[in-house]
């Protein structure tokens, strides 16, 4: 059996892929809570809680509905995504003059009431969520076995973020969005209706998060706290990216997955803190982040 | 600073005569999370910086009272004081990290920093994992008063409470207490005025993070027992939901604030995952509806600070 630096390729690349697959989450919601926080100035704090909410209702159309993984992939997102608009208009609208704590605070308390609403309805032990067939089995690569599905979601999750990245920073919508986040009077003077379109980015933040919910589905279990403890490491790749740049905030995603996934190798008493320790570096020698702009 | 005197005297008057009618247990357990309350408030409301990882300084110095009292044998007031001095310590450090962003960055990283250390404390051998420490010997204090009694214990959380009480209100009124308003008020200003800005948030950081840790080593010992819910980011929570609901930036606030939330996870304790819905209920309405808490609202009628 070959090895590198006296681990088996085969488990090295194995962790590698779980790492991209973490990685690949961290971008789908980091992307989400930076898209929300340049136009509303709210940290998302619900964000894990709408990435459950994503797993649960594809599990809800799955087993009551008979409506598969396809389905899901694409009506989940808009369906999450209007509850966040609701709470948009009926409470976080409520709070743009005031300190941008509130929100934060606002934001957990709705964390805390859809989390335990789940769990009083379905227990904290999880439902299984079944591959969809189209992407069951695995390729043989020679040097490892790659799951099909793993690659779909690292593939399509790559091409959500680019995507995002592109409307954003390509086109003429994305133009007013980016105006917006600097001058929001200014573009309102040009006749753009801001407040729908910080409507609108606040759906879309929310359903970029049911995304990562439902690709999530069958990989871990569907459980109330599946994006509780992982909002909190979505937040440190946050800070160590800076919330400045979209690809900025891709990039780091992938990276800090992949940085887990090889200190599980080497050293996998870290693996759960690495992360953090990370972020305490970047914010010694870089406090607004890697790619972040001081403000 | 009438109305604050007659205040001050009416609650150290109740925390005294409640025992005659309520269970002193949930007394101290009031007390001890008011003494938390309002450490966390010393930053919050008049530093202005919101901290989402206070639960690291109160379960980290619960666990080191405890491993103190139990396995070293330490008297219980030595196993405060090094929980103290480990919980500032803790805060230094994170401190240092942590005042470099400012408003939500800030709360994301203190965060962040707290789920390190309840990663630590999962894996770490002293602290035994999903048990905890249990069956933690409260000692004698300084080798005269046998604290396995009720009222000794309770005395002993009533003098800790109250000094702390004390030490939080001077400091707030202290000239370094004006300083930490003007910089909440306008940073750039009050470092324009040659004030150093960071030396005084860190020293304010580590101020909070010992008197929680205080709050934390004490209620180790009356429970006998420091586990992970303590260090949990829920704790963290509960913690800026007690200021809140008494209002934030009162200096009795955190104390009205830790009463109601105590009770209320008492009476709803049986009832499982509805606390937690109900404390996200509280969250939401406080924010959108009832800003100033209790005691700000109070104060406000008044037309007093409280």
């Amino acid at each position: 059996m070959t090895e590198i630096f006296g681990v088996p390729t085969q488990a090295l690349f194995g962790q590698l892929l779980i790492g991209l697959i973490n990685g690949s989450f961290y971008a789908l919601l980091s992307l989400g809570l930076a898209v929300i926080f340049g136009l509303l100035n709210i940290i998302n704090f619900t964000h894990g809680a709408q990435y459950m909410m994503g797993a649960f209702v594809a599990w809800f159309l799955l087993d009551k509905l008979g409506l598969g993984y396809w389905w899901s992939l694409a009506l989940v997102p808009p369906i999450v995504g209007a509850s966040g608009v609701l709470v948009e208009r009926l409470m976080l609208a409520r709070l743009y003059k005031l300190d941008h704590l509130y929100g934060l605070l606002l934001t957990f308390g709705l964390a805390l009431i859809i989390q335990g609403l789940f769990r009083h309805e379905f227990g904290s032990s999880g439902l299984p969520y079944s591959i969809p067939k189209a992407l069951e089995g695995g390729t043989n690569l020679g040097f490892m076995f790659l799951p099909n599905y793993r690659a779909w979601v690292v593939v399509f999750s790559l091409a959500v973020c680019i995507a995002t990245w592109f409307v954003i920073e390509k086109t003429k919508l994305g133009s007013y969005l980016r105006a917006a986040t600097e001058n929001p009077a200014m573009v309102r003077a040009f006749g753009v209706n801001v407040p729908r379109m910080i409507t609108l980015t606040y759906g879309f933040g929310v359903g970029l998060a049911a995304l990562a919910g439902v690709m999530a589905a069958p990989i871990y279990t569907v459980s109330p706290l599946m994006g509780a403890d992982l909002i909190i490491v979505v937040f440190a790749v946050v800070v160590i990216g800076g919330m400045g740049s979209i690809m900025g905030s891709i990039i780091t995603g992938f990276a800090l997955g992949l940085i887990e996934g090889l200190t599980k190798v080497f050293y996998p008493e870290a693996s759960n803190t690495v992360i953090f320790i990370i972020m305490a570096i970047v914010l010694m020698i870089r406090p607004s982040g890697l790619f972040g702009t001081a403000k | 600073m009438k109305h604050q005197r007659i205040a001050l005297a009416l609650m150290v008057a109740f925390f005294a005569l409640a025992p005659a009618v309520i269970y002193p247990l949930f007394l101290m357990k009031v007390m001890c999370f008011a003494l938390f309350a309002c450490a966390f408030n010393l930053l919050i409301g008049y530093g202005g910086l919101l901290s989402f990882g206070h639960a690291m300084f109160f379960g980290g110095a619960a666990y080191i009272s405890a491993h103190a009292a139990k396995v070293w044998g330490f008297t219980p007031e030595l196993a405060i004081l090094a929980a103290t001095a480990v919980a500032a310590l803790l805060g230094l450090g994170s401190g240092l990290i942590a005042i470099r962003r400012q408003g939500i960055y800030f709360a994301m990283v203190t965060l962040a920093l707290a789920q390190m250390v309840y990663f630590f404390c999962v894996q770490a051998k002293f602290t035994g994992g999903e048990d905890g420490i249990q069956a933690v010997p409260r000692g004698s204090l300084l080798g005269l008063l046998d604290l396995s009694s009720v009222w000794a214990m309770y005395v002993t959380v009533f003098a800790i409470f109250v000094g702390g009480f004390l030490l939080v209100h001077r400091v707030i009124h202290s000239p370094f207490g004006q300083v930490l308003k003007a910089i909440r008020e306008n940073e750039p200003r009050a470092l324009s005025l040659g004030y150093d800005v960071d030396r005084y948030k860190l020293l304010a950081f580590v101020l909070s993070a010992a008197l929680a840790g205080l709050a934390g080593g004490t209620k180790a010992l009356v429970f006998q027992l420091a586990s992970l819910t303590d260090v949990h980011w829920s704790m963290s929570g509960e913690v800026v939901l007690m200021c809140l609901v008494g209002g934030l930036g009162t200096v009795f606030g955190p104390v009205v604030g830790a009463l109601v939330i105590v009770a209320m996870a008492n009476y709803l304790a049986q009832l499982g995952a509805w606390v937690t819905v109900v404390q996200g209920i509280i969250f939401v309405l406080c924010v959108l509806a009832f800003r100033r808490g209790v005691v700000g609202e109070i104060g406000n009628w008044l037309r007093k600070p409280l």
